[in-house]
């Protein structure tokens, strides 16, 4: 497939998604309401669901999917691990800890920033701990040495979370699992500005590092003896990329697969020239997180089906049908 | 353009023995140097010591007369050109793009392929036989044409200065003499070739000089006559080896006796 028809393609998923994403819900609208209310008409109880609660949601669902897929690719680039994904730092872990000790003592009751906000101080922390972990030696900082550090850092926060549920009530256990699984439910027009603000600037330094990433992706030598910067642009690329995942966490919970098999996807249908796969993984990924939202809301109404589920359900799939079918071409 | 080196030491941190230890070569440009050895001998510290990456704990080594250190990343590979032993690739990437990527020193942060950079491309893809590969994967090629196409990658940067370490060491009898043909070629429209090999017989056919290195330090440097000599490649690998000359060609040859 081409570069530009698979631009197009995402483009169109992506506003056929944010359009039905918009109209579907407890109260279905129609596509002239959408459009009436866009356009400044509409009735108040259609203002009030369409711009309150069904649009922010809609672009927190672009930011976070898009987010999140192009941190995993660049994570798949800089650690040569095609298994990368974004959470591969602890960072999920950190997060994670971070929500859970906000339940567990009942600190959400002071207002509904504490819990982001507490996720994304885990998030830093793993962050922090990873890096100091991996540039320890005072030597170049070694891939390798983050891998490891950041499992070994995901492991101790999970140990520390299951001795938090451990002690914890079953409403905060229920609550906190619900977090963990991932949810787009909070998106206030606050958490959508505050995450364009941080996302879409670090997004575009990462594709502007698109050409260096391509050299580093074949290895740290090799980027080396053709000219790269590659302290320089693998501490810049890491730190950019594991702050937008922290940012994505924050806001919306553990989200899985998305970081991890849009990349893939997209290398599978234009290859892996960061110069395309960098934007192409964020339009994809916005699409998908976009999609997958609608079909968790709608699937079950009334109730929501975590979006971590729909991601995979639809995901695997898909990436498995990809992959039979590149397989089967080679 | 020019390489030297003048009592270069290079000591790994946390090691005993320092992995260069007092090597001095000169090599002129517009000459194939190859530079041989037993495994662990300091070859390749030599060829990371040639292209800035490894620090230099003592003497010097100089590019065109200018002290490595102070080359900046890009103008060095603008210059110089590298293959090192193996890369694992992890990701599809055509053979087009790969070579392509030895035009990054010469571009700009956001600057597309001009006609230059598209005819370096294709000249360095047509000299190491891989155009007929240019739209293949580069994960599914065979370790022979992966080598040609990393050679073709350096050759992409329009070097002065090729380096390459054991470049033909996967490589059949007639990639692997294309090769060697396609250095000698380079050589004669100027360019500096350090080979590192441990190709004894083709070294010495190809190689204008020869340095044998052993523990780190200079066994032995000179015409390959001068080197390939039964008393110091016997003392040097330690292992007997007979050295006799090919009826048809006059070409030293090393045989390995038994131990």
């Amino acid at each position: 497939m081409s570069r530009s028809k698979l631009a197009i393609t995402l483009i169109a998923a992506l506003l056929l998604a944010s359009l039905l994403g918009v109209r579907f819900g407890s109260v279905p609208l129609t596509t002239g309401d959408v459009l009436g209310v866009l356009a400044g008409g509409g009735d108040d109880v259609q203002r009030d669901i369409v711009m309150r609660f069904r649009l922010p949601r809609v672009l927190l669902g672009m930011l976070v999917g898009g987010g999140l897929a192009l941190a995993g690719a660049t994570f798949q680039a800089l650690l040569r691990n095609p298994l990368a994904e974004p959470y591969i730092l602890g960072i999920s872990g950190g997060a994670s800890l971070g929500a859970v000790s906000v339940l567990a003592l009942g600190l959400a009751a002071w207002g509904s920033w504490t819990l982001p906000l507490a996720a994304f101080a885990g998030a830093l922390l793993a962050i922090v701990l990873v890096f100091r972990l991996a540039t320890a030696t005072g030597q170049a900082m070694d891939v390798r040495v983050l891998l490891l550090s950041g499992v070994v850092i995901a492991a101790f926060f999970s140990a520390c979370i299951a001795f938090i549920l451990a002690v914890s009530p079953a409403r905060t256990v229920r609550s906190a699992v619900m977090w963990m699984m991932g949810s787009l439910d909070g998106a206030t027009w606050g958490s959508v500005t505050l995450t364009a603000v941080y996302t879409l600037p670090a997004a575009a330094v990462l594709i502007a590092l698109a050409r260096p990433l391509n050299l580093m992706a074949i290895g740290e030598e090799t980027a080396y003896y053709l000219g790269a910067d590659v302290e320089g642009v693998k501490r810049v690329s890491l730190v950019i990329a594991a702050l937008i995942t922290a940012a994505g966490v924050a806001v919306a919970g553990v989200i899985g697969f998305v970081g991890l098999v849009v990349p893939h996807a997209v290398r599978l249908l234009v290859g892996s020239d960061h110069r395309a796969l960098l934007p192409l993984s964020f339009l994809g990924g916005a699409a998908f997180l976009t999609s997958a939202d609608l079909v968790a809301r709608v699937a079950m109404d009334p109730a929501e089906v975590p979006i971590g589920v729909i991601t995979a359900f639809v995901g695997v799939p898909f990436f498995l049908l990809l992959l039979r079918r590149s397989m089967s071409r080679a | 353009m020019r390489l030297d080196t003048r009592d270069l030491v290079v000591r790994y941190p946390g090691q005993q023995r320092p992995a260069l230890d007092g090597v001095t070569m000169h090599v002129p440009a517009g000459t194939i140097y190859a530079v041989l050895g037993p495994n662990g001998s300091g070859k390749s510290t030599l060829m990371r010591a040639m292209l800035g990456i490894v620090n230099i704990q003592g003497g010097e080594a100089l590019l065109d007369g200018k002290a490595i250190g102070s080359w900046d990343r890009r103008g060095l590979a603008q210059v110089v050109g590298a293959v090192s032993q193996s890369e694992t690739i992890s990701f599809p990437m055509t053979v087009r793009e790969m070579v392509a990527m030895g035009r990054y020193p010469h571009l700009g942060p956001l600057e597309g392929e001009d006609d230059e950079d598209r005819a370096a491309i294709r000249n360095a893809v047509a000299q190491c036989d891989v155009t007929d590969l240019e739209t293949r994967d580069v994960t599914t090629l065979s370790a022979g044409e992966r080598q040609r196409v990393r050679i073709a990658r350096a050759l992409a940067q329009e070097p002065k200065v090729l380096v390459l370490d054991e470049p033909t060491s996967s490589l059949d009898i007639k990639h692997e003499m294309a090769i060697l043909e396609l250095l000698k070629r380079s050589v004669e429209s100027g360019i500096t070739v350090l080979l590192i090999t441990h190709g004894l017989n083709l070294a010495s056919r190809f190689a204008d000089r020869m340095l044998l290195l052993s523990e780190g330090r200079v066994a032995a440097e000179g015409s390959p006559a001068e080197v390939v000599t039964v008393d110091v490649l016997t003392e040097v690998y330690g292992w007997p080896i007979s050295v006799d000359h090919d009826e048809a060609t006059g070409w030293p040859r090393v045989t390995p006796l038994r131990g």
